[in-house]
C-alpha cells in the first residue's frame, strides 16, 4: 500500500486509537452534525412559525364560534378579529409595548420577562409569571363587550394553557378554551371535551363580597360558582381549579380587572 | 440474496419488539391512534436506516474509545432534523407525538442495530438490516395501533368505523384501550403467538420452583 499523498489521506490512514485521529473524528462528527441540524432548523423556521400562528388563530376562532351571539356582535361592530393588547400584570395596567410577535408561553422561562413568584403564592406551580400578558378584547363604541385572558398551570403530566373569556361584568365566564395540554388521554385530557367545557359559560368567579370562590368540585357541582371535576383525573381537575384561583387573584389579572372595572377601557 | 434476508428476517421472526423486546416505551405511548403510530413508524424507520448507513460508511474510521458518542451524535442529529421536518410539514401530528419523536434518540433499536450490525457490515446490508428492523417495528406498532384505536375509540386513522354510543350508535368504547397497559397486553399476546409458532424463541426459565428442595436432600 503506497503512502497517501494528501493530508486528508494521511489523516484517514492513521490508526483508529491514535489521539489525533480520535480528536479529529470527534470534531468532524460534531461539526457536520451541527451544520446539518442548524441548517434544517433555520430553513424550516418560517414554516414552523406559520404553523404555530395558524394553530393559535384556529383555536381562537373555535372559541369565538363557541360563544353564542358573538359572531353576530362582531359583524355588527364591523370587526373580523379581536383586538390584542398587552397588560402589565405587575402594574395591573395596560402596557404600551407592541403585542405583535410577543410570545407569552416563552416569557415564562425568560428571567428578564417574568416575575418570580413566592412559593406561597405560586398555587399554579409556574415558578415565574410573565410581566406582560396578551389579552384579546372586543369593544363597541368605547365599551368592552368581551375580554379573553390567557392562562397557564402546571397540570398532572403537562403544562396546561387555556383562554378564559369573560363577559363585560368581568366576573361571568363566557367560555373556557384549552389551547394546549398533554394530560392522560381519556382522563385528564377530557378538559378539552366540549361537553365538559359546556358547563363553564355563565359561572361566576367571585361572590358578592368580591372574594374568588370559583371551584372545580368533585361530585355534584351546584350553584353559580362551581363546575364538575373530571372523575379519574383529580390532579388535572385540581390544576384547573388552581389556575382559576391564581390567574383571577392578586398575582394574576386581579389588580388589572379591578382597575378595568373602575376606570373602564 | 443475503441482503434480502437482512430485510425480511426482522419483520416477524427476528422482530425487534417481540423477540428482542426493544423499543417498548414508544410502542406503548404512540399507539393510541393509527395516525400517530404511522408517523412514529415512518420517523423511526428513516432515522434507523440513515443512521445505520452513515455509521456503516464510516465504520473503519470510528475510534473505538469514542465509538458510542459518535454514534449517538449522528443518531440525535438525524432525530432533530426529522423532528424539525415534522413540525414544519405535519404540525398537528408532531404536537400529538410531543416528546416521543425526540425520544427516538434513546430508542434501543437504533443504537442496537448500529452497534450490533452497522459497525461490522458494509453500507448496503446495514441499510437493509436497518430498514427491515424499522419495518418490523412498524408492523407491531400498526397492529397495536389498529386494535387500540378501533376498540378504544371506534375509529381508524381518525375516521369513524362504528358509531359510538356517545354519537347515538351501539358501540361502547373500551376506555382501557386508550391507556398504556392495554399495549402491554396486546404486545404480550403477539409475543405469545409468535413464540407458539417458532418455539425456538422460547427462553429457558431462569428459575425453577418445586423440585429444588428434593434435589438438595
Amino acid at each position: 500500500m503506497s503512502e497517501p499523498r494528501t493530508a486528508w489521506g494521511r489523516f484517514l490512514a492513521r490508526p483508529n486509537d491514535d489521539r489525533t485521529k480520535t480528536l479529529g473524528i470527534a470534531f468532524l462528527t460534531a461539526f457536520i452534525s451541527a451544520l446539518v441540524v442548524s441548517t434544517t432548523s433555520i430553513a424550516l423556521k418560517p414554516l414552523q412559525d406559520a404553523n404555530i400562528a395558524a394553530e393559535q388563530a384556529a383555536r381562537m376562532d373555535a372559541m369565538l364560534d363557541a360563544l353564542p351571539g358573538l359572531r353576530a356582535l362582531m359583524e355588527e361592530t364591523g370587526v373580523t378579529a379581536l383586538e390584542t393588547r398587552l397588560v402589565d400584570l405587575d402594574a395591573g395596567d395596560w402596557s404600551d409595548a407592541d403585542p405583535t410577535g410577543y410570545d407569552f408561553a416563552a416569557a415564562f422561562t425568560e428571567p428578564e420577562a417574568s416575575t418570580p413568584l413566592p412559593p406561597e403564592a405560586d398555587i399554579a406551580g409556574l415558578g415565574n409569571r410573565p410581566v406582560l400578558a396578551p389579552v384579546h378584547l372586543l369593544e363597541r363604541e368605547g365599551e368592552l363587550m368581551l375580554i379573553v385572558l390567557p392562562m397557564a398551570v402546571s397540570g398532572y403530566a403537562s403544562t396546561i394553557r387555556a383562554m378564559l373569556a369573560l363577559e363585560p361584568d368581568l366576573n361571568t365566564v363566557a367560555a373556557l378554551s384549552i389551547t394546549e395540554q398533554g394530560e392522560t388521554p381519556g382522563l385528564g385530557a377530557r378538559i378539552e371535551d366540549p361537553a365538559w367545557q359546556a358547563q363553564w359559560p355563565g359561572k361566576e368567579v367571585t361572590n358578592d363580597a368580591g372574594e374568588i370562590v370559583f371551584s372545580v368540585v368533585r361530585g355534584q357541582a351546584s350553584g353559580p360558582h362551581e363546575v364538575d371535576a373530571i372523575s379519574g383525573a383529580t390532579r388535572t381537575s385540581n390544576a384547573i381549579h388552581n389556575m382559576m384561583r391564581f390567574w383571577m387573584g392578586e398575582w394574576g389579572y386581579g389588580p388589572f380587572l379591578d382597575r378595568l372595572e373602575e376606570e373602564g377601557l | 440474496m443475503s441482503a434480502l434476508r437482512h430485510l425480511t428476517a426482522p419483520l416477524i421472526r427476528e422482530n425487534p419488539i417481540t423477540l428482542q423486546i426493544l423499543g417498548i416505551c414508544s410502542a406503548l405511548a404512540v399507539t393510541t391512534s393509527l395516525t400517530t403510530a404511522a408517523t412514529m413508524c415512518a420517523a423511526l424507520t428513516v432515522v434507523l436506516t440513515l443512521s445505520a448507513t452513515i455509521i456503516s460508511a464510516i465504520r473503519r474510521h470510528i475510534p473505538s474509545s469514542i465509538r458510542l458518542i459518535v454514534q449517538i451524535t449522528i443518531i440525535s442529529s438525524l432525530v432533530i432534523v426529522i423532528d424539525e421536518f415534522l413540525q414544519a410539514y405535519a404540525f398537528s401530528i408532531s404536537q400529538r407525538l410531543s416528546i416521543f419523536v425526540g425520544l427516538i434518540v434513546t430508542n434501543c433499536i437504533v443504537l442496537g442495530r448500529a452497534e450490533a450490525f452497522a459497525v461490522r457490515n458494509p453500507p448496503l446490508p446495514a441499510a437493509f438490516d436497518a430498514l427491515g428492523n424499522g419495518l418490523g417495528y412498524s408492523l407491531i406498532l400498526l397492529i397495536v395501533g389498529t386494535i387500540r384505536e378501533f376498540f378504544g375509540a371506534g375509529t381508524l386513522f381518525g375516521y369513524a368505523v362504528v358509531v359510538t354510543q356517545a354519537d347515538g350508535g351501539w358501540f361502547q368504547p373500551l376506555g382501557l384501550m386508550q391507556l398504556a397497559p392495554s399495549a402491554f397486553f396486546i404486545i404480550g399476546l403477539l409475543i405469545w403467538a409468535i413464540r407458539t409458532r417458532w418455539t425456538t424463541q422460547i427462553e429457558a426459565p431462569e428459575h425453577r420452583i418445586g423440585r429444588v428442595s428434593e434435589e438438595r436432600s
